[in-house]
This record gives structure tokens, C-alpha cells and sequence, in this order.
């Protein structure tokens, strides 16, 4: 797939609790040995002033992340969308998903491709 | 992989396999008879289409290598490893020969039923129990310490219990009209990736924050909610009955209680006895009265009115009861007691719990407890959901009191949006649980009476019809006050998972005559079986799901060798074993089950699912003013006195505490300062895994992956003093005994805590004596005690013990 990216995944990593639903979702789409996914879920557990801290998960799609193309060409959503458990995961055109970047904070646009 | 030829099936999720408690609506993907993907069900109402891991690694689950595929005989000696296959004819009549002997000799209770977490085997373990006489159906954890201490106590204050509502009792969901986004949601003591415990989704609750839910987060861990709380409450583990009394403190004493709920609708009225400390009867007070109805004081004729339990109101009209004040009432023999509300004596109670001292116990701010508190009683509506740690500690009840008026109080008590009363869907019960009688039930009242515990503690005879687990241990020992010589075990891993204290277990296990384990794949505790049978996943059964609402079916998508499903199982030997047996077929039983449906199972495998109407006793709201809870249509709570009771007439015929109450657990620094001084971490056990459900899933490569070896969570100042690492393996040692975990150093745990992870054994490794899956190298539970459950027979102290931590290899090993 050649040229500029145009699809990609937006992530609310406010709402991510860290369920592993996407990697394993994507494992069981592409029979990916253990290990192995299209995205993987970071936990990142942040160190605040006063003896404070937030715990946060967010999936990160890896180099194997093919945007679900045998999926979405027939009009489903990515394994790993289509399964989010806290419902933090949306596949589509960057354009639009940039738009909606900026309807609140914690959010991320992965253009893995 | 190409989709010609694939058929899907529609089903349910619900034990074997992702092994939560179910509920989840799955379409499988099967071609040639095989499982080649599962994936949510987008039209099932209750998962919408979302799948956890587990339920999405099921490819690698129902073909493992490791299944159990066969019945197994056990050829050498127990623990040796050495198995024979043979039919399931040959397993059955072993079984029943074996079985019945047992029963003519030592009779059926001398033979035990365990299982496990909340599955799709409770009905059927009961209905092969009670078809070969044996009364004896046990949880296998210390205190039952799992859901039905919180039933119990439930049902004994406002006679059913409930949930938070995310509207999962209408078609529409949160669509619904009659559905409101409760404002705020107290988290209490849950953790969210884990998921789905007590039969529900857990991402609900993110859904409600998306729609507006403020959270209070009661949790010594900084949780995911603790990080996205409105208000956190770090509390000591163990000390969240003295923080429930602190929130009632400061919304009795600020005034911010619902005082309409708590005239109408609680025992607040009723009168209290100076005297004898006990509730004023009417047969105090009237010749002939009943023992069973209460007294108020009636400010407009100021004397005192017979509240009527039957009738649900006072026996004369235009009683105005007075909620405070002291009075003197003319007893049956002439003299005079004096006496006190129930509303006043539950006002001592709670003033027993100053703020500043309620910060002194559990080591939150008085001043954080306040605001939460406010924001609770403030924000309408409001709903808690609690956690098994509420189970986990041997004051749950009181504990459970006090969290039930906190709802009750602030008038949250089945409204949308708040604690919503969860009833079977459309009454449709399979099997004696707490204030519910199913289809399944012992021939006789008679054949109940051998029960372990029920002599003992009032909740087994009222609400609780399974033997008292400790009690049951001991009595396999002791052979008093008759012998246990055989144990069904149903996909439940005593040595593993759900054991504490488990080389007791195991000892056990050795002296039994007979055991038979059914299982899915082999662990250390079907080590120690006669036979082991292979039991089907959820994709490979039929079955019934009323636990809440929706009704549905569990479909039959795939078949594995010869494994069989729980049902199939027991059916046949309780065929065998009782021959008044009532049904023919499993088909029969299901529609026996679902009968108040109106529906036959064959259609509802064809709808899926299906939601009780509008004004039926198991969909909301307000049921308590509709009459739709008692079973005499009455407005009114299913309990003693018809109202939600603040002090507990139950409990006071038990001769426990009647009202809410701290009760220090047994093993904290606070408890016992001279252990601490040995141990001086606070240890706790059980945080929750996406992963993993309890001590299953070590073998499934996707999920292994994410969660390859125990854990243990260390703060970095801590882990930073005893010189450990992230990644290094640590000895957790106290006067029981010791594990070994790998550190993982995390702000997540306070300092002066640390969490271990449960339910590990590693079946990569031998199975035979004396490796056993290596089963006692990283077992939390042998650091927990038997034997240490709540005054009631309920609850243990798992989440709160003591410990000490060092490196492995390390200088102090």
C-alpha cells in the first residue's frame, strides 16, 4: 500500500482501562503467534507532584497493524475497534478523526500506515 | 482465512472459557465442525458487541493440546500421575458403584459436592447433591467468602438483592427513558480491565462515565478508578466497614438523608427495649400477640401501636410513629419497659464514628471521607458497586449493613440509577441460592438437617443452603460428628485457586475414599482424583442463564472428543442415583427452569434472549411501593418486618450484632502489633487480571503473554529499602509459610502494602507428585489461614494479612 496515509485510529486513552481486549483481538484475526499483535497495550503509570500518580493503558499499534484492510474493505471495523471493551478505539479517514481530536482531551490519532 | 463455508452460532457466554460469570452474547464462527474465531455479538444488548480476551482466545482454549478429552482412571497411586482412558460408560458405573456404597455405608452426606466461582454448575451440582441425598454442596473457599456473604446480607436488611444500574433490564439500555445516568458511582473496592464478576460487564461503569458518572473510588490500590475518581479513598485493607460508618456519620449528622425513604420504608420506627436491648414485640406487650410484629410509638395518640408484619402497617390507622424520643410502654405482665426508636439507636451507633477517629483506623483524611460523602448523598442518583473484597474480610456483613443503608438512606434503593433490586429473570430459578427456592431442591427438610454448619450460624439455615467451608475442611479431619468419605469436585482447583491454606487441601484430599474431579484440562488438585471426567467448554453446551436479566441460552456451537457438559454429566448419574428422579431429558429441566417465562428452552435458543415485561417482579423500579417484591403483593421489603431494616430482626434472633459495626480483622498491625513487628507489610492478595480468571488460563499462549509470572506489587520506597528490582524474584513470607513472585515496583501500591497476585500454578511444569504443576512455588494462599471467618460462618481475612518481603538469593534468605 503506497502513498499517503489516509486511514487511521483514534484512541480516548482517558477511557483505555488496560483490558487487552485489541491485542487479543487482533492475535485471534491474524493467528498471530503469542506475543505478536498488531497493537500492543502500554501501561503507563505517571508520577505526579505531592505523592500523586494516574494510571493509564494505550494501545499502540505496532508495524504488523494493517488498519484490519481484509476487514474494513468489506465494511467491518477493525478486530481490535470492533472488541474495545471502554469503547476508546475508532477506525477512519484521518481527515475526520482529526476533526473529532480536538472534541476533548487525552486523545491520541495513530496513522500506523 | 477464507469464510466460505462458515456457519456462525449465536450464543451466550458462561463458564468454561472465559470463565467469568457470564453473560456475554458471542457469535461463533465454526467451519468444519471447528472454532475458527469468536467475536461479540453487536446485537446483544448486554455486551453490544465487545468481547474481553478471554472470550477472544477460546481458539486457542477449546483444541489445547492439554484439554482433558476422556473420562480418566486413576492406575497408580494417588498423585503418582499415572492414568488409564475409559468410556463413559465404564466412568459411570465406577462412579455409581463406588458412590453407593458410600452412601449405604456412611450415608449420602458423608460425600461432599465443591465447586468453584460463580458458574454454570452451581444448578447442576446441587441437582446430583440432592439426587443422591447429600446436602452437602460446598463453595470451596474459606467464609464462602465470594457473592454470598453479600447476598446474605442483602436479603437479611431489605430482603433481595441489587446492583448499580447501567439499565441492563431494558432492551434500550441506557436509551430507555425509564433509565437515568446515575451522577455519581462509589467504586468500591473493584478494579475495571478485570472485567466481569457477579454478573456483570464491568465496562458498564466506564460507559457510565462517559455519560457523566462521577467516581469515588474506595480502594488501597490506585486503581484505574482511583486515577479518574472525583474522590479516592486510600483505605487500610479491612477497615471499610469503620469508612462506610464514617459516611453515614456525616450524612445522618449533616442532614443529608432521604427522611422520606427513612419513614416510610425502614424499621426506623419501630422500638428498641432499654431492658434487654432487643426489639419490643407485640407478645411484650399484648396478650396473645405475636411475636412477629413490632411496636412504634404513635405521637398522636401517644401510646404505643402494634406495627402489623403481616399486613405490612400498623394494625391501627392514622399512626403517626414517632422516629426519636424515649417512651415507656406497659408490658403484658404489668410492668413498664422503657424504650428507644431504632432510628435512635442507629444514631449511637454511627456517632460511635467521629471522622478523626474513622481517619485514626483506616488512614483516610477525615476531611476527604466528608466531600465524598457529601458528593455521595448530594449527587442524584447514586449507585455503589462493591467488590469481592467485601467478601474478603471476616466483618462482611456488618460491613454489608452499613453500605445497604448508605443506599437505603439516601433514597438510591431502586431508582433508576441507583442500587436497583436484581431478581432472577421473570423468577425463573434453577436452584436454592440466597431468598430464591429453584426446580432444584432436596426431597426433604429432613435430608437438609446433616448440613456442616448449619446448626451453627443462622444465615445457613435462612439464606444459604451450601455447607460451611471451614467447617467442612475440619470435619474431613476430625470425622465429627460424621465421617466425609468421598468429594465431587466440579472444575474447581482447591490446591491452586480457591484453597486457602492449601497443603491442608491437599492432606484432605489424601484422606478421602473417593473423588471424583470434572474438569477441562488436569491442575494439581485432579492430581489427587479417582476419576477424572472431561467437561465441555461454553461453545460445546446447552444450558439456561436467569442470573439477572436478560433470560438466555447457552447454544451448542462445537463438539471437542468426548468431553460433555456439566449438565449432561450430572444428569445421568443423578438418574442413576435417585429413581424418583423428576426429569427425562436435559431439555425438560430447562424447561422446567424457565417455565414463568412462558417460554420453552427450543424458543428461547431461537430468540437468544428475552427481557421481563414492565411490572413483572424482575424489571425495575420502585418495586418496594408496586407490591412487587413480596410475595403477597404487598408495597414492602421481603424481610421480618416488611421495610428495609436499619437494625436487623434476622440478626438479632441469630444473637449477632443487629446493626452495622467496625470489627477490626484478625491479622493487621492494629490486630496484632507483636506479628507486625515480624511482618510488618500489610499483604494482599487477589488484585484481578485480564488474563487470567483466578486459577485458570496458564496454559493459553495470548493470555500467558500478557501476564507471564506471578506478581507481586512492591512501591518503589519499599522495593528501594529490601534492595529489590523490577523483574526480581521475591520471597512473601509470613508465619504460614512462603511464595516467591516477581517484583513488580509500582506506584500503584502504597508503601506500606504489597499485592500478590492469586490462583498461580504452571502447567508447563510436571504434573506428578511432588512437582504438581509446581503448584507451591508461587501460591499466595499458603500464606492465608482457614478457620478464620466472620461471627456469622461468613467471610476471611484475604485481603488483609501481614508479611515480609526479600529477594530471592538475597542476603536474608
Amino acid at each position: 500500500m503506497a502513498g499517503k496515509p489516509e486511514y487511521g485510529l483514534l484512541i480516548d486513552y482517558e477511557y483505555c482501562t488496560g483490558c487487552y481486549t485489541c491485542q487479543v483481538a487482533c492475535a485471534q484475526e491474524y493467528q498471530w503467534p503469542p506475543g505478536t499483535a498488531g497493537i500492543q497495550v502500554l501501561e503507563v503509570v505517571q508520577k505526579l507532584p505531592n505523592d500523586k500518580a494516574y494510571l493509564a493503558f494505550l494501545p499502540f499499534p505496532t508495524e504488523l497493524c494493517i488498519l484490519c484492510a481484509p476487514r474494513t474493505k468489506k465494511g467491518l471495523e477493525p478486530a481490535c475497534v470492533k472488541h474495545c471493551m471502554a469503547g476508546c478505539m475508532k477506525y477512519g479517514p484521518l481527515e475526520d478523526l482529526s476533526k473529532e481530536l480536538g472534541n476533548k482531551p487525552r486523545m491520541v490519532l495513530w496513522s500506523p500506515r | 482465512m477464507s469464510t466460505r463455508n462458515v456457519q456462525i452460532v449465536r450464543t451466550t457466554t458462561w463458564s468454561a472459557g472465559p470463565g467469568c460469570h457470564g453473560g456475554c452474547g458471542v457469535l461463533a464462527h465454526v467451519k468444519d465442525g471447528k472454532l475458527v474465531k469468536l467475536e461479540g455479538d453487536p446485537d446483544h444488548p448486554w455486551n453490544q458487541g465487545r468481547l474481553c480476551a478471554r472470550a477472544l482466545a477460546m481458539t486457542q482454549y477449546v483444541d489445547h493440546p492439554m484439554r482433558l478429552r476422556r473420562p480418566l482412571k486413576r492406575i497408580g497411586e494417588r498423585g503418582e500421575g499415572q492414568w488409564g482412558e475409559i468410556s463413559w460408560d465404564e466412568a459411570f458405573d465406577l462412579i455409581e458403584q463406588r458412590m453407593k456404597t458410600i452412601r449405604q455405608d456412611f450415608g449420602p452426606e458423608s460425600v461432599i459436592f465443591s465447586m468453584g466461582t460463580g458458574r454454570d454448575i452451581g444448578p447442576w451440582i446441587c441437582m446430583l447433591a440432592y439426587a443422591y441425598g447429600s446436602p452437602n454442596v460446598m463453595f470451596a473457599l474459606s467464609g464462602n467468602a465470594c457473592y454470598t456473604p453479600r447476598f446474605a446480607a442483602l436479603d437479611t436488611v431489605q430482603g433481595d438483592y441489587c446492583v448499580f444500574d447501567a439499565g441492563q433490564w431494558l432492551p434500550d439500555r441506557y436509551d430507555d427513558p425509564r433509565f437515568e445516568v446515575p451522577a455519581c458511582m462509589i467504586v468500591w473496592g473493584y478494579n475495571i480491565p478485570a472485567t466481569c464478576p457477579d454478573n456483570l460487564f464491568g465496562h458498564w461503569i466506564v460507559d457510565l462515565m462517559k455519560r457523566g458518572t462521577k467516581i469515588i473510588s474506595i480502594d488501597p490500590r490506585l486503581s484505574w478508578f482511583a486515577s479518574r475518581a472525583e474522590h479516592w479513598l486510600r483505605l487500610r485493607p479491612g477497615t471499610d466497614p469503620a469508612l462506610a460508618m464514617g459516611f453515614l456519620n456525616v450524612i445522618i449528622n449533616e442532614d443529608l438523608y432521604d427522611d422520606q425513604f427513612l419513614e416510610k420504608w425502614t424499621n426506623a420506627a419501630h422500638l428498641i427495649r432499654e431492658d434487654t436491648g432487643k426489639l419490643l414485640r407485640e407478645s411484650d406487650v399484648v396478650e396473645g400477640g405475636s411475636r412477629d410484629n413490632f411496636m412504634a410509638w404513635d405521637d398522636a395518640t401517644d401510646q404505643a401501636a402494634v406495627w402489623d408484619a403481616g399486613l405490612v402497617e400498623y394494625k391501627r390507622p392514622d399512626v403517626n410513629p414517632a422516629l426519636s424520643g424515649d417512651c415507656e410502654v406497659r408490658l403484658v405482665d404489668g410492668t413498664t419497659a422503657a424504650c428507644r426508636t431504632v432510628w435512635d439507636a442507629f444514631r449511637t451507633e454511627v456517632d460511635k464514628y467521629p471522622l478523626d477517629e474513622v481517619e485514626e483506623i483506616t488512614g483516610v483524611p477525615a476531611r476527604d471521607i466528608a466531600q465524598a460523602a457529601r458528593f455521595y448523598a448530594r449527587s442524584k442518583p447514586a449507585s455503589i458497586h462493591w467488590g469481592v473484597p467485601i467478601d474478603m474480610t471476616p466483618a462482611v456483613s456488618p460491613l454489608c449493613q452499613a453500605i445497604a443503608a448508605l443506599w437505603a438512606l439516601t433514597g438510591n434503593l431502586d431508582v433508576p440509577g441507583g442500587n436497583v433490586i436484581s431478581r432472577f429473570a421473570f423468577d425463573a430459578v434453577a436452584y436454592a441460592l440466597p431468598g430464591a427456592e429453584g426446580v432444584i431442591k432436596l426431597k426433604s427438610k429432613e435430608q437438609d438437617k446433616p448440613r456442616i454448619g448449619a446448626d451453627r450460624y443462622g444465615p445457613f439455615n435462612k439464606f444459604i443452603w451450601r455447607c460451611q467451608t471451614d467447617l467442612a475442611l475440619q470435619q474431613i479431619f476430625t470425622g465429627e460428628p460424621y465421617p466425609i468419605k468421598g468429594l465431587w469436585i466440579q472444575t474447581c482447583n482447591l490446591l491452586a485457586g480457591i484453597g486457602l491454606d492449601p497443603k491442608k487441601w491437599r492432606d484432605a484430599l489424601k484422606q478421602l475414599d473417593f473423588i471424583v474431579a470434572v474438569d477441562l484440562f488436569m491442575n494439581p488438585t485432579t492430581q489427587y482424583a479417582d476419576v477424572v471426567l472431561p467437561a465441555a467448554s461454553f461453545l460445546e453446551k446447552e444450558g439456561v442463564r436467569s442470573w439477572w436479566v436478560p433470560l438466555q441460552s447457552i447454544n451448542k456451537a462445537i463438539s471437542m472428543d468426548e468431553c460433555r457438559s456439566d449438565v449432561e454429566i450430572n444428569f445421568e448419574l443423578a438418574r442413576r442415583f435417585d429413581p424418583d428422579f423428576k426429569w427425562g431429558t436435559t431439555h425438560e429441566l430447562f424447561d422446567d427452569i424457565i417455565k414463568p417465562s412462558g417460554l420453552t428452552f427450543e424458543e428461547l435458543q431461537q430468540k437468544g434472549w428475552a427481557f421481563p415485561p414492565e411490572g413483572h417482579p424482575s424489571c425495575p423500579y420502585r418495586r418496594h411501593e408496586k407490591g412487587l417484591l413480596r410475595a403477597d403483593n404487598k408495597p414492602g421489603f421481603q424481610t421480618p418486618t416488611g421495610r428495609f431494616e436499619l437494625y436487623s430482626t434476622l440478626r438479632e434472633d441469630w444473637g449477632l450484632e443487629p446493626m452495622p459495626h467496625h470489627e477490626e480483622p484478625p491479622f493487621t498491625p492494629v490486630s496484632r502489633p507483636e506479628l507486625a513487628k515480624d511482618y510488618p507489610l500489610i499483604l494482599s492478595t487477589g488484585r484481578r487480571s485480564p488474563a487470567f480468571f483466578h486459577s485458570e488460563h496458564r496454559m493459553i499462549p495470548w493470555l500467558r503473554q500478557i501476564e507471564p509470572s506471578p506478581m507481586v506489587e512492591i512501591h518503589p520506597d519499599t522495593a528501594a529499602e529490601h534492595g529489590i528490582d523490577n523483574g526480581e524474584w521475591v520471597w512473601v513470607e509470613n508465619w504460614m509459610g512462603r511464595s516467591k513472585f516477581k517484583a513488580k515496583v509500582t506506584l500503584v501500591v502504597p508503601p506500606w502494602m504489597v499485592m500478590a497476585t492469586h490462583g498461580w500454578w504452571f502447567p508447563e511444569k510436571p504434573g506428578a507428585e511432588p512437582g504438581l504443576y509446581d503448584v507451591w512455588k508461587s501460591n499466595i494462599n499458603q500464606l492465608i489461614p482457614m478457620n478464620a471467618q466472620g461471627k456469622d460462618g461468613l467471610g476471611a481475612p484475604i485481603k488483609h494479612l501481614l508479611c515480609k518481603i526479600y529477594k530471592v538469593g538475597g542476603r536474608e534468605e
